[in-house]
């Protein structure tokens, strides 16, 4: 059943991907992700793991050199961060379009204007729509029980995509936390070794990445846009099968104190453990308040995301990024959206908070769960703030 | 084998006699693409795939080659073959070499050598491709780079790129009252790989056939990272007949503007000797439409760079030394 140790999450990152045996690992540094392919490289410097490391000289080359590699059959894995992801950019829907199964983990960093290099999601909302799978951790255990999934996620083959893994920079990256690592022999009886689908490898020739016209190119988006979709049920199947083996539970959206909760708040990622601390205090007072945490950013939940706000009177969304000129923050638009149609829907707030890794505290979610319920009629314009702006 | 003081008659006799000995008659880039009548490239990626062999992977930038060759759900592939972007075929090209090392090493494809070959035009190899080139060069990755130069974005339209000859016209460089055309001079990047310390770095042309081959060949047999830098003709961005392929490649030679050769662990070796006298450059720019705006006198300028140009490349060919010859003396 593992170990319980003190470890950085960053390593503990590194240490649970070497346990999944990848092939191939190309990355390159970039803080906060840095520790992930440091000790990535010192575990195969080891000898402790049999793979290939590229020390690429650049982000846009270290997916190239994953998609190169992934397409020979090797399990493949990279790590970055903001600037480094936006560099990716180009290649990234290349790679879920190929149906190569590379996992990343992504140290998730505020994206420059002013330069900073504290977290917020901008980096990865930028990504949103390329045709990963995309899970979000709230701690270390979570970071490393989802890295060994990703693998199970990705490979599977009504699925055969990317998938990253997002993990809040220096909140998370940098911190020990006690974490169970599982050994080597229970992560192989979950991982078997990766049988592709298909190989670069002379003995069957294949062509991978070809041109593709108009008279395609819808049925190729089709194609992805299934596939994605359908990779829910094997994220749930993964996650029940963990559950087994583990004993750890994983949902899309994990629910807390929700139970007669008038007032949800809504996070993604690390946040979520301050808001928790935020609910048990305002519960203490008798506030009838929730929290929801989103685990599974895409495909995004829409089920169980409407079965979880059922019975809600308001709903607070709590944004890491901003959709400049746009419709409030990424998370909340897509919420907004996905309420539409229901007859009865909570009235929504959106609070864009720790933008470049400014501190959210236990107050401030207890301020913003406040403000929520006590909100009477709101005009779309005001549906949004970034929150805690000095004028 | 030097073919340019041969006569033309008793080369294509021989060449009957020893051409199936010389080229492998499997087809690994098929007739049926859609390259252009009098292709360069198309032609130099035939002989390239013919000399590589069977067991080849093929990494494509973005280019010309990707698109006359892949159109979904044709392939003009019969070689294991895989294209991602334009700046990336040398970085997705040490994916695979890194991808078919470990599966080999842990008995998970079979246990037998391949050679990973990353290719790309002048525009994603000289200009957007060419950090990718630099780093997976540098980290001695075992794979042979081809660049296939026609000289100007040609898939996009003849646009200027780092690799456009100077005074050519192209659709972002044009001749016009105040321009010239193209104001620079080409980048020479076989220079630049042979200063990354390859062991193997060689200039080729299609127009040269068993010469291109050849360097092929040796490429594929070192191990490590090789480059070669093959000269394609391109008649629609040259505006040239397309009858004039082989004979403009020739002329390139000829005049001393391109010259073959190769630098094997930092020797240089011409492989096709031009002329003793030189061609006068007039004889390759005339018949190109991309340079027919140019007066008398730029010509000459042209004429006076390449000589300039020759004397320089002479001296490393005459001084060089190999790195063997240059190890330092054992202590006694």
């Amino acid at each position: 059943m593992g170990k319980r140790i003190g470890m950085e999450i960053a390593l503990a990152a590194a240490e649970a991907a070497a346990l999944c045996r990848p092939d191939v690992i190309a990355a390159y540094p970039i803080t906060p992700n840095t520790h992930i392919p440091e000790h990535l490289s010192d575990i195969v410097a080891e000898g402790r793991l049999d793979a290939e490391y590229i020390c690429v000289e650049s982000e846009h080359s270290a997916i190239s050199a994953c998609c190169g590699a992934s397409g020979t059959g090797a399990r493949t894995f990279t790590a970055t961060s903001s600037q480094g992801l936006l560099f990716m950019q180009e290649v990234l829907p290349i790679v879920s379009s190929l149906r190569l199964p590379v996992v990343m983990v992504i140290g998730n960093r505020a994206v420059s204007g002013p330069i900073n290099i504290w977290n917020d999601h901008s980096d990865i909302m930028y990504q949103r729509d390329t045709g990963w799978v995309s899970l979000f951790v709230a701690n270390g255990q979570e970071t490393v029980d989802m890295v060994i999934q990703a693998f199970k996620i990705g490979e599977h083959r009504d699925v055969m995509l990317p998938v990253n893994i997002n993990i809040d920079g220096f909140q998370l990256t940098h911190v020990v936390e006690p974490i169970f690592m599982p050994d080597q022999e229970e992560v192989d009886r979950f991982l078997p070794t990766y049988k592709p689908f298909a190989q670069l490898h002379p003995d069957k020739p294949m062509t991978m990445g070809a041109l593709g016209l108009p008279e395609i190119f819808n049925e190729a988006m089709r194609a992805k846009d299934e596939a994605i979709l359908r990779s829910k049920k094997v994220v749930l199947d993964v996650w029940k099968e963990w559950e087994k083996q583990f004993g750890r539970k994983y949902e899309p959206i994990e629910s807390y104190k929700t139970e007669g909760a008038e007032t949800l708040l809504m996070t993604m990622g690390s946040m979520g453990e301050t808001a928790e601390i935020a609910i048990d205090e305002l519960r203490k007072d008798g506030f009838p308040v929730g929290l929801l945490k989103i685990k599974l950013w895409r495909p995004f939940p829409f089920e169980e995301f409407r079965k979880a706000v059922k019975g809600a009177k308001c709903l607070a969304v709590m944004d890491r990024a901003v959709s400049f000129g746009g419709p409030g923050g990424p998370v909340f638009a897509e919420i907004r959206s996905a309420l539409y149609d229901e007859p009865k829907k909570p009235k929504m707030l959106n609070f864009i908070i720790g933008l470049g890794g400014r501190d959210v505290q236990v107050e401030d979610f207890i301020k913003m769960a406040k403000k929520t319920a006590s909100t009477k009629k709101l005009k779309p314009e005001d549906a949004y703030e970034i929150y805690g702006a000095r004028e | 084998m030097s073919t340019t003081n041969v006569n033309p008659k008793k080369l294509v006799e021989n060449f009957e006699l020893y051409a199936p000995k010389l080229i492998e008659k499997m087809e690994y880039f098929s007739p049926g693409h859609r390259a252009c009548q009098g292709c360069g490239e198309a032609l130099a990626i035939r002989l390239m795939c013919k000399a590589l062999g069977k067991d080849t992977v093929i990494s494509n930038a973005t280019g010309c080659m990707e698109v006359i060759s892949s159109l979904y759900p044709t392939t003009a592939w019969n070689l294991p073959w895989i294209h991602v972007a334009f700046p990336n075929s040398a970085s997705v090209g040490s994916g695979v070499e890194a991808g078919l090392k470990a599966l080999r090493r842990k008995g998970r494809i079979p246990d037998r050598y391949v050679k990973t070959v990353a290719i790309g035009g002048d525009g994603g190899t000289v200009d957007i491709g060419f950090q990718a080139l630099s780093g997976a060069m540098e980290r001695g990755h075992d794979m042979l780079y081809v660049c296939f130069d026609n000289e100007a974005y040609m898939n996009t339209g003849i646009q200027r790129s780092g690799a456009t000859p100077f005074g050519s016209s192209t659709t972002t460089a044009p001749a016009g009252k105040a321009s010239i055309g193209n104001k620079t001079w080409k980048k020479n990047v076989a220079e630049i790989m042979v200063e990354h310390g390859l062991p193997y770095v060689a200039t080729a042309c299609h127009s040269y056939p068993i010469d291109f081959m050849n360097k092929v060949k040796k490429a594929r047999s070192i191990k490590g990272p090789s480059y070669i830098h093959c000269l394609s003709v391109c008649p629609t961005g040259w505006r040239s007949t397309s009858e004039t392929c082989i004979k403009l490649g020739r002329l390139a030679v000829e005049t001393g503007i391109f010259p073959l050769y190769e630098v094997e662990y930092g020797k240089y070796k011409i492989t096709v000797d031009p002329p003793e006298k030189l061609r006068s450059v007039t004889d390759y720019i005339k018949p190109q439409g991309r340079f027919r705006h140019l007066t008398p006198d730029q010509i000459k300028g042209i004429q006076e760079r390449v000589l300039m140009e020759r004397n320089k490349f002479m001296n490393k060919v005459n001084h060089s030394k190999s790195w063997e010859e240059l190890r330092a003396p054992q202590g006694k």
